[in-house]
């Protein structure tokens, strides 16, 4: 899919809460040897959200974020989509607050606004909607934020990555942004790997789903059917960012396309704070905006379990390196850190219900 | 059942002050308050405009409270302080991402937005400014 006016990345803004609980510690909690997991899940810790945070603060940090390095008044933004799985509301849409919180589409508030649903790539599919946006000339600015307060049921192995960030995007013409967004392109199909029933706090997955029919044939084949649109090989890009369930699933997806380790690694983030969902693919993109120099391309390609994969062609511009520092980066939230024990994590998730949760005292 | 521990309408009336830290400043005496007020308290003047304050300031004095007003039980314990912004207008607000025993007065503390108070499963979820230890 390419716009016929060319759109790219103004502006780009990350939030990570600074709470972290080790994989040990979740181990620990349910009488597990954290060895056993360690090298199939390569994460060593995960972010955790403190009490008073939930997607909508983490989407408002990272959008102010955003909107530092996009040097643009807010009252510019005529397009608000937040991409998650973990709406503060079943039915009140995230995006509306966030609109007021910024002041998006000016006094009047002439904004869209939408929660977007996908599963882990929510985010990057409210992107290519604000790309169609800007593309065909109805907007000029657009912000998308994929964010989440992954859900992992206690005990059970989601809990050891689902964590909670995420990163920001202002859109806007080509001629006024850092990073050219050339193309993008999606593959869906009905892969059941991954799913949360209405009502439902935790969600459940099917073992033999995630890994090959999901995860791996969604990704390799968006990737795949992108760079035969643009005529480009693993070899013509500077860095590839994938969908991070895990620390294992994106070296191995980046190595059998043919990427080498060392354009993986710099935005391969999960290790230090577990898969942010929504946020996992876009916060990767944004700690290799926080270093790319103008000329480099970047493959950025996301999964949604369900299942599907949002794939994007990037290319790096004159004065990226302007507004890189206008904000904090990546891994200074990353390195921003406390740890948390199980009883602490299990209070700041809200997993133990209080006496004024159900009682009219 | 508790979707009206606390007043929708008077939350939503806030939400200038409390989403973007909109005030009140006097046009005659120049005195600015968070949040608006109708009547400067400074001068009496009715001549007041909304402005919005910086979002940086210090630590002048705090209070931690450990038994909590009804709806704020989960947070305790939680640090309230008087802040003085870099305009100079104080403001009362919660702090967070700080344990209590680090905050120290003349604390350098920048604005985020939080969840104050959630009303049980089904009420609302009502957010606002709190500050935090600057970054970095």
């Amino acid at each position: 899919m390419r716009a016929s006016r060319r759109v790219g990345i103004v502006g780009w803004g990350v939030y990570v809460p600074k709470w972290r609980i080790k994989s040990e510690e979740l181990a620990r909690g349910w009488g597990r040897d954290w060895n056993r997991y360690a090298a199939g899940i390569m994460v060593e810790e995960k972010s955790v959200p403190g009490i008073d945070e939930d997607t909508f603060t983490i989407a408002y940090e990272a959008s102010i974020n955003a909107l530092k390095r996009a040097r643009i008044d807010a009252s510019k933004l005529r397009a608000v989509y937040v991409g998650t799985e973990s709406k503060p509301y079943a039915v009140k849409t995230t995006a509306t607050m966030l609109i007021d919180a910024l002041g998006a589409g000016g006094e009047g508030r002439l904004t869209t606004g939408a929660d977007y649903e996908f599963a882990c790539k929510a985010g990057t599919e409210a992107i290519q909607s604000i790309l169609g946006l800007i593309g065909s000339g109805m907007i000029d600015y657009g912000l998308t934020v994929g964010a989440d307060t992954a859900q992992g049921a206690p005990g059970d192995a989601l809990e050891y990555t689902a964590s909670a960030g995420g990163a920001a995007y202002i859109l806007g013409p080509a001629d006024r942004s850092v990073a050219v967004i050339e193309a993008s392109l999606s593959h869906v199909t009905d892969t059941p790997d991954f799913w949360r029933r209405q009502h439902e706090r935790y969600p459940a997955h099917t073992r033999a789903f995630t890994g090959e029919p999901a995860y791996f044939k969604h990704i390799t084949t968006a990737a795949k059917e992108l760079m035969a649109l643009m005529g480009t090989a693993p070899e013509d890009y500077d860095y590839a960012i994938f969908h991070q369930p895990n620390g294992k699933f994106p070296l191995r997806v980046g190595t059998r396309l043919g990427f080498t380790p060392d354009k993986i690694k710099p935005g391969l983030i999960t290790p230090y704070i577990g898969n942010t969902y929504s946020g996992s693919a876009l916060v990767g993109l944004a700690a290799v905006l926080d270093q790319a120099k103008p000329g480099q391309k970047i493959l950025v390609v996301s999964f949604g379990s369900g299942a599907g994969s949002d794939a994007f062609h990037i290319e790096v511009k004159e004065g990226i390196e302007e507004v890189q520092g206008l904000a904090p980066k990546t891994m200074d939230y990353v390195s921003r850190k406390e740890y948390v024990d199980y009883t602490t994590y299990a209070r700041y998730r809200r997993m133990i219900r209080m006496l004024h949760d159900f009682s009219a005292y | 059942m508790w979707a009206y521990w606390q007043s929708v309408p008077a939350h939503w009336r806030e939400l200038p002050a409390r989403y973007r830290l909109e005030g009140g400043r006097c046009k005659d005496c120049g005195h600015k308050t968070l949040p608006e007020e109708r009547v400067c308290p400074v001068c009496g003047s009715k001549n007041i405009e909304r402005v919005a304050l910086p979002r940086r300031g210090k630590v002048i004095n705090y209070s931690v409270i450990w038994n909590a007003p009804r709806g704020y039980e989960y947070y305790t314990p939680y640090v309230v302080a008087l802040i003085e912004l870099e305009d100079g207008t104080r403001v009362f607000s919660q702090l967070t991402d700080v344990h209590p025993e680090e905050v120290k007065e003349g604390m350098e503390v920048e604005m985020v937005i939080r969840k104050t108070r959630v009303s049980g499963e089904s009420g609302l979820i009502a957010y606002s400014y709190k500050f935090r230890p600057v970054l970095g």
